[in-house]
């Protein structure tokens, strides 16, 4: 590991002689770095040729190489302009992801994500896709949603919007595996693995000193940048720090972010399952206690994400699967109310209807209904077994107040974690990336240092304004399903009508949930 | 004021008034050494204490400049990779380009020119400005090779310097002979060479925004910064160019949006504009 580090810093050095000049105060840098590694004795130093950037250097730290700093990693890769930049991962698990060989009959994991078209773009961009690809994701092309009163439905279809697929189900190890192979296949990013940071130091955007000599600002200068300190000892020096370290950020808390939020007294529990038949929708419909999703997985396994309080989590985690099949199917099937139903799907449906809709007149009349509007309340195919163990965890809502500093930007759930409702947590996560690669790009191309705020603060305001409405979205929607009241009870199923008539409002949704 | 050179100063004159935008005023007797920083006394250290720390402050006097600056480097460098025909998607697409900016400041253009890759050599008649540059740039290493010196461009061509590039921005409405001006950029360029040149138009507009606004209605440059008569029309600029042996090849006016407080490019020279001129004789 350190040979290859080691290797790659002798070809940067080729790569960047003429950029260095031969300061005394350079050199001294130099062999307090080398020293302090134990590299290579002092006297030889004085006589190089221009020095070597320091061995501990970079230009990007990646802290977290889960999927969203993977992602990040990738981008930098896949462009020209910010190929060049010297970029660090560090990631705490020993283990490289890799894939599995492909077998339809092997039970898919559990932790899944529903990815997004705009995703699915970004993945190809990055030459990731196709191996994503060679895991055989499963497609999906309607959506259904329901109240559990019976009283309305909506579906929706990737053919509203005259898409061919509303996303992809794919296991969050086949997207973490394809992310990595990328990083593996570029090699220009150096992954250092299992590793652990104990520390950041940030400085604080300083002004010159105009007393300091020319020496004193050299040295100094590299308390202008961000120091990072692993738990084996090793010390980093870099522009910029990413916290891609997920919901509990040390970078986060490190760089001294403020964040707001709530627990919602909500637990996830999640595991796959085999049902009746095969089906390409996913299916949600929601509870008094929560959200009961289900998503295709492929073949008849399905994927479960049923979010309830956490001790009815606790039961059905440790309930034996047959007595688990049973509540599942009552939960997505039988209690509470009756099947909704449409009187205007029938009307559409119907001779008469088709004959309105069909005409010229009739369309502009009727205000381009979607061809959803014409389809009944489809009954979900029925939980035969649960095939994994009963995984779960706690839900909460969360965002950092600002995303970026000096020397720091945070991507993902280390900025924002939101309800799993819609499958859209690690969409955000990956439009971050694409946003915050963007950012750096530009800034390269205008010679800027590319830690300062003033250029990371173009990052921030394009996501904050996305992430913040989904994440309002999704928790106006959770908070609507806390409450079981009667008369509100019918102004959200009256909603919930209403959306699914309303063919331009649907197409929106659909629009914006793709990205 | 004392000469050390031969030949007369371009830059006494500008070294007595407000150097390129937008400074408060040099302390009197800030006269060109001709040579590296000299040591600095008490009573200066103070002075360079108000003004020095100003040139890298975002959100200072400067940050007019700085906003107006990114969409210069933008010119600069699209222009630059079409001339030399080097890859624009490259990250230093300037690599083995000698550049010198005349007037540089506190090395506003300098500093994202030297991360692209330029070899560049920033020159300005006033010293404090120099001091504060060379500290910036000592404090990342992508920049800490820029050569800073406190002459004249004259000086220069006396001392028989040539560069790929040469780059003189807002500084032409500040000398007293443009002409000359425009000579020595001339001459400190190698063949086919390019030179930047960019300055304020002499129109309704530009006293309107540039004066009238800019200096006593907003307050973003001190009152006197500038002089109305002596800025240039595209044309006499044209003319300048085409008599110093440079062909004028592309030319680009600078539009400011107060709404999204953005500069952008536009063919609308009426108030800011930058000029590209081609060294055609050796």
């Amino acid at each position: 590991m350190m040979k290859r580090v080691v290797m790659r810093s002798l070809v940067r050095t080729q790569r960047r002689l003429f950029f260095y000049n031969s300061s005394s105060s350079f050199t001294q840098r130099l062999q307090f770095f080398q020293s302090a590694a134990g590299f290579c004795n002092q006297s030889e130093i004085e006589n190089q040729a221009p020095p070597p950037r320091p061995e501990e250097d970079y230009d990007v730290v990646i802290v977290g190489g889960g999927m969203v700093g993977a992602a990040v990693g990738c981008g930098l890769a896949s462009s020209a302009m910010t190929r060049g930049l010297r970029v660090a991962m560090i990631d705490s698990s020993p283990k490289q992801p890799t894939f599995r060989k492909h077998d339809p009959n092997a039970i898919p994991d559990q932790r899944v994500s529903a990815i997004t078209p705009a995703t699915v773009r970004f993945f190809q961009d990055v030459g990731a896709w196709e191996g994503v690809l060679s895991a055989r994701p499963t497609p999906f092309d309607s959506m259904q949603v329901w109240d559990y009163g019976g009283l309305g439905f909506t579906r929706y279809k990737a053919e509203d919007v005259g898409e061919p697929l509303l996303g992809y189900v794919v296991e969050n190890n086949v997207l973490l595996a394809a992310l990595h192979s990328c990083l593996q296949s570029v090699g220009s990013i150096e992954t250092m693995n299992p590793a652990q940071v104990k520390s950041v130091m940030f400085p604080s955007s300083s002004n010159l000193s105009p007393t300091q000599t020319k020496e004193a600002a050299e040295s100094n200068g590299k308390q202008d940048w961000a120091q990072i300190e692993l738990a084996d000892g090793r010390r980093l020096r870099t522009r910029l720090v990413v916290g891609a370290d997920g919901g509990k950020s040390a970078v986060r808390s490190m760089a001294g972010f403020q964040t707001r939020g709530w627990q919602y007294k909500q637990t996830a529990v999640i595991c796959t399952v085999k049902v009746e038949w095969e089906h390409t929708t996913a299916w949600q419909r929601f509870l008094p206690t929560g959200p009961f999703a289900l998503l295709p997985m492929g073949g008849t396994f399905s994927n479960i994400v049923w979010s309830t309080s956490p001790e009815i989590a606790q039961e059905l985690k440790l309930m034996p699967s047959v007595d688990f099949v049973v509540e599942a199917n009552r939960a997505l099937l039988e209690d509470y109310g009756s099947q909704p139903y449409s009187g205007l799907a029938e009307l559409l449906s119907s001779g008469l209807g088709k004959q309105l809709f069909g005409s010229e007149l009739g369309t502009q009349l009727l205000g381009a209904f979607t061809p959803s509007s014409a389809e009944q309340f489809q009954v979900p195919p029925r939980v035969m077994d649960c095939v994994t163990e009963r995984l779960s965890f706690p839900l909460s809502l969360l965002h950092a107040t600002k995303y970026v500093n000096h020397r720091v930007a945070l991507v993902g759930d280390a900025a924002h974690t939101v309800h799993p409702l819609a499958g859209q947590g690690v969409n955000l996560g990956f439009g971050d990336a694409l946003a915050l690669v963007n950012t750096l790009h530009r800034g390269v191309e205008g010679g800027f240092d590319i830690g300062e705020e003033r250029v990371l603060k173009e990052y921030e305001n394009e996501r904050k304004k996305t992430n913040m409405t989904m994440m309002a979205l999704l928790d106006g929607f959770q908070k609507l399903y806390a409450t079981d009241f009667g008369p509100l009870n019918i102004a959200r199923a009256a909603g919930f009508n209403t959306v699914n008539l309303l063919g331009p409002l649907k197409k929106q949704i659909i629009t914006y949930a793709m990205g | 004021q004392a000469n050390k050179h031969p030949t007369p100063s371009l830059f006494s004159v500008a070294a007595a008034s407000p150097p390129p935008p937008p400074p408060p005023p040099p302390p009197p007797g800030a006269a060109p050494e001709g040579s590296h920083r000299s040591s600095v006394d008490v009573a200066e250290t103070a002075k360079f204490a108000a003004i020095a720390a100003t040139w890298w402050d975002y959100q200072g006097p400067f940050k007019p400049l700085h906003i107006m600056n990114q969409i210069r480097i933008s010119f600069i460098r699209s222009a630059i990779c079409r001339h030399f025909r080097k890859d624009a998607n490259s990250a230093r697409p300037l690599e083995g380009l000698q550049i010198v900016d005349v007037g540089c400041g506190g090395g506003l253009l300098c500093e994202p020119l030297a991360r692209m890759g330029g070899l560049i050599t920033g020159i300005d008649a006033v010293e404090k400005n120099l001091g504060v540059a060379s500290l910036h740039a000592a404090r990342d290493p992508a920049t800490a090779s820029i050569k800073y010196l406190c002459t004249t461009a004259e000086q220069m061509v006396h001392e028989q310097e040539k560069f790929d590039v040469v780059i003189a921005l807002e500084v032409i409405e500040h000398v007293a002979d443009p002409m000359e001006f425009c000579k020595s950029l001339a001459a400190l360029t190698k063949k086919n060479g390019i030179v930047f040149i960019s300055t304020l138009n002499r129109s309704i507009q530009s006293f309107g925004l540039a004066i009238v606004a800019a200096e006593y209605v907003l307050g973003w440059l001190p009152q006197g910064t500038h002089n109305w008569s002596k800025f240039v029309t595209p044309e006499e600029l044209a003319l300048l160019m085409g008599k110093a042996s440079l062909s004028v090849e592309e030319m680009a006016g600078m539009v400011y949006n107060p709404f999204s407080q953005k500069w952008s490019l536009s063919k609308d020279t009426s108030v800011n504009y930058i000029a590209l001129g081609v060294k055609i004789d050796t």
